[in-house]
């Protein structure tokens, strides 16, 4: 490393930056604690009286706690969701990329060419075909749509077939395991870091899902955090009394970013590993 | 179901460590192969309830029109024709195009300074400063567009001093653009950088000893050897603002007179089939932007095939 100036303007560049993406969360942590008077009269980035209990009592109560409903359903829709939708794409990743059956290349290609169908332009006919089997305004109708990952099962039959060698299942196979067996007692174990990343990647999407539950559901004990912080906003934006004011909407915000920044920072490694397997190398 | 029960039992039999008969290694591919369909099976089933039924589906009823007095019509490709001269749609359509012309090269230049900026560096404020440009990625669109909301608001956002409406006619593509900057700037950084990171050191440890400053190094080295990287990045990016949606959908209530029920093509769908029940229609809008967004990502995936995932 030479130069001590450039790594100083390097330096300044990052700090400017660092505030841009980091300012909107302080602003959240900061208006969290404000009453809805402070968060309109006092300045905005910096504490004023402190009222972050009342707020969190407050959310917890409004509208009969449905705040709390709609956390359940968040937490409830990205665990099965996730877990259905990974423990799908292993099967699928590794029947492509260890197993020979009739259809296999031409069932892989049907997905490789669908893989950049975009998500909206499906959630209305979605909508519609679930709405003639009777099961819109359920919980299925966000979860079976999600449950669909086939960049998953990409990424996953990529995995397999780079860093599963054919001995070892070959190994298992002499051994007597059944093809089941050597599915979940050697190749599951390899297929591990994989795994983790297709997981958290597909709850995070589903814990973030707005578009989907948006259409497919009106009734609001069914709301995911998303579409119902979004119906207490549009409601305080027009004025409504007797719904959520801002400052528990606000605070909501705040405990539905929690366990995405949690989830975050000690899962690093499997975030990025995310990003970059399979993309660019 | 019954045949693959039976596999774990006949398996052992088929795979002899010296390869058995040509029955056993017939059983063995038999059993390999309903093996290979059970596992793909619910993938498979999914991939046709929840992508081509609804494909399908989709272009079916964009081709016929419902009317009170004559029910459900054929009619061939009316809806598509109609689509294309209406100028709602046309509105929408130029306003997503200039959107990602001007928002995506910004974000993707902030992206690749913030990327070849934490290749150089490696102090520890460089390793902090990857974590918060990444953060904003891990948080919900509707909620990051909350906060940037409230930030734009003259009575509880801290910019009111500069006296500017950040919701106004003139403005709030702009405002918009800046969240989905926020929003995904890290996310490209993080492409960006682990492209950087997969280059050769040696390329540019000769330029340095050359005298070549590290700001030289950056752009005349660096960036066109990921240029393939930059490419895609941006490509990405420019198709996923054509299905604009969320983000304009939270902020209109902020100002309805700026943000329109057509501000997007995919908002107009979803506004004609939901609000009007105009769901041929609406089928149609989304169907041609489908096919859009469907047929660039792979003539850009081809032109670029080489370097990209899809090998």
């Amino acid at each position: 490393m030479n130069l001590k100036k450039g790594s100083v303007a390097a330096h300044v560049v990052m700090g400017l930056m660092a505030i841009y993406f980091l300012l909107p969360f302080w602003w959240l942590l900061v208006a969290a604690t404000k009453n809805n008077e402070g968060l309109f009269q006092s300045a905005s980035l910096w504490f004023s009286d402190f009222h972050l209990i009342d707020n969190l009592k407050v959310l917890f109560e409004q509208d009969n706690g449905v705040y709390v409903t709609w956390l359940r359903n968040s937490a409830f829709y990205a665990v099965v969701s996730g877990i259905g939708s990974t423990v799908i794409s292993a099967l699928a990743g590794y029947a492509f990329a260890k197993l020979r059956f009739p259809g296999r290349n031409a069932l892989f290609a049907l997905l490789l060419g669908l893989i950049m169908v975009p998500a909206t332009a499906l959630v209305l006919p979605t909508y519609l075909l679930m709405s003639q089997a009777n099961m819109v305004d359920t919980i299925w109708a966000v979860i079976l749509p999600s449950l669909l990952n086939p960049f998953g099962v990409y990424l996953l039959r990529v995995y397999v077939a780079d860093s599963v060698p054919e001995e070892m299942l070959e190994a298992a196979r002499i051994d007597g395991a059944g093809e089941v067996r050597v599915f979940t007692s050697v190749a599951l174990p390899a297929m591990k870091p994989a795994l983790v990343t297709v997981l958290l990647f597909s709850m995070v999407a589903s814990w973030n899902n707005f578009f989907l539950p948006l259409v497919m559901l009106s009734d609001d004990q069914l709301y995911p955090l998303t579409v119902g912080l979004r119906a207490w906003y549009m409601s305080a934006i027009m004025g409504n009394s007797g719904g959520a004011t801002f400052n528990v909407i606000v605070t909501g915000a705040l405990i539905a970013i929690v366990p995405l920044i949690a989830a975050f920072l000690m899962l690093q490694r499997y975030w990025r590993g995310g990003l970059t397997l399979g993309s660019v190398k | 179901m019954t045949e693959v029960q039976t596999s774990p039992t006949a398996a052992p039999a088929a795979v002899g460590p010296s390869g058995g008969t040509a029955g056993t290694r017939r059983a063995a591919r038999l059993k390999e192969a309903a093996t290979g369909w059970l596992f793909v099976l619910p993938f498979a089933v999914l991939l046709i309830a929840f992508l081509l039924l609804p494909m399908a589906y989709a272009f079916k009823i964009s081709l016929y029109r419902s009317t009170l007095i004559e029910g459900e019509v054929f009619a061939w490709f009316d809806n598509y024709k109609q689509a294309i001269d209406d100028p709602l749609v046309r509105e929408g359509v130029v306003r997503v195009l200039v959107f990602g012309l001007i928002q995506t090269p910004v974000m993707i230049v902030l992206a690749l300074v913030a990327a070849l900026l934490i290749d150089a560096a490696t102090s520890r404020f460089s390793r902090f400063f990857r974590l918060a440009a990444f953060v904003p990625y891990a948080v919900p669109v509707v909620i990051g567009t909350l906060m940037w909301g409230f930030l734009y608001s003259d009575s509880v956002g801290p910019f009111a001093w500069t006296g500017i409406d950040f919701t106004s006619t003139g403005t709030v593509l702009a405002s918009l653009g800046n969240i989905v900057t926020w929003q995904w700037a890290g996310y490209n950084m993080i492409v960006l950088y682990a492209a950087l990171q997969g280059l050769p050191r040696e390329t540019y440890e000769s330029a340095r000893i050359d005298g070549a400053s590290e700001v030289q190094i950056a752009l005349r080295i660096k960036t066109p050897m990921i240029g393939s990287a930059l490419v895609l990045a941006t490509l990405f990016t420019i198709m996923g603002t054509l299905q604009f949606f969320t983000e304009p959908l939270i902020l209109q209530p902020l100002n309805p007179g700026a943000i329109t029920t057509h501000y997007t093509p995919n908002i107009y769908a979803y506004q004609q089939a939901f609000s009007f029940q105009q769901y041929n229609y609406s089928a149609a809008i989304s169907f041609l932007l489908g096919a859009v967004v469907f047929v660039g990502s792979y003539i850009f995936l081809f032109a670029t095939r080489k370097r990209s995932a899809l090998q």
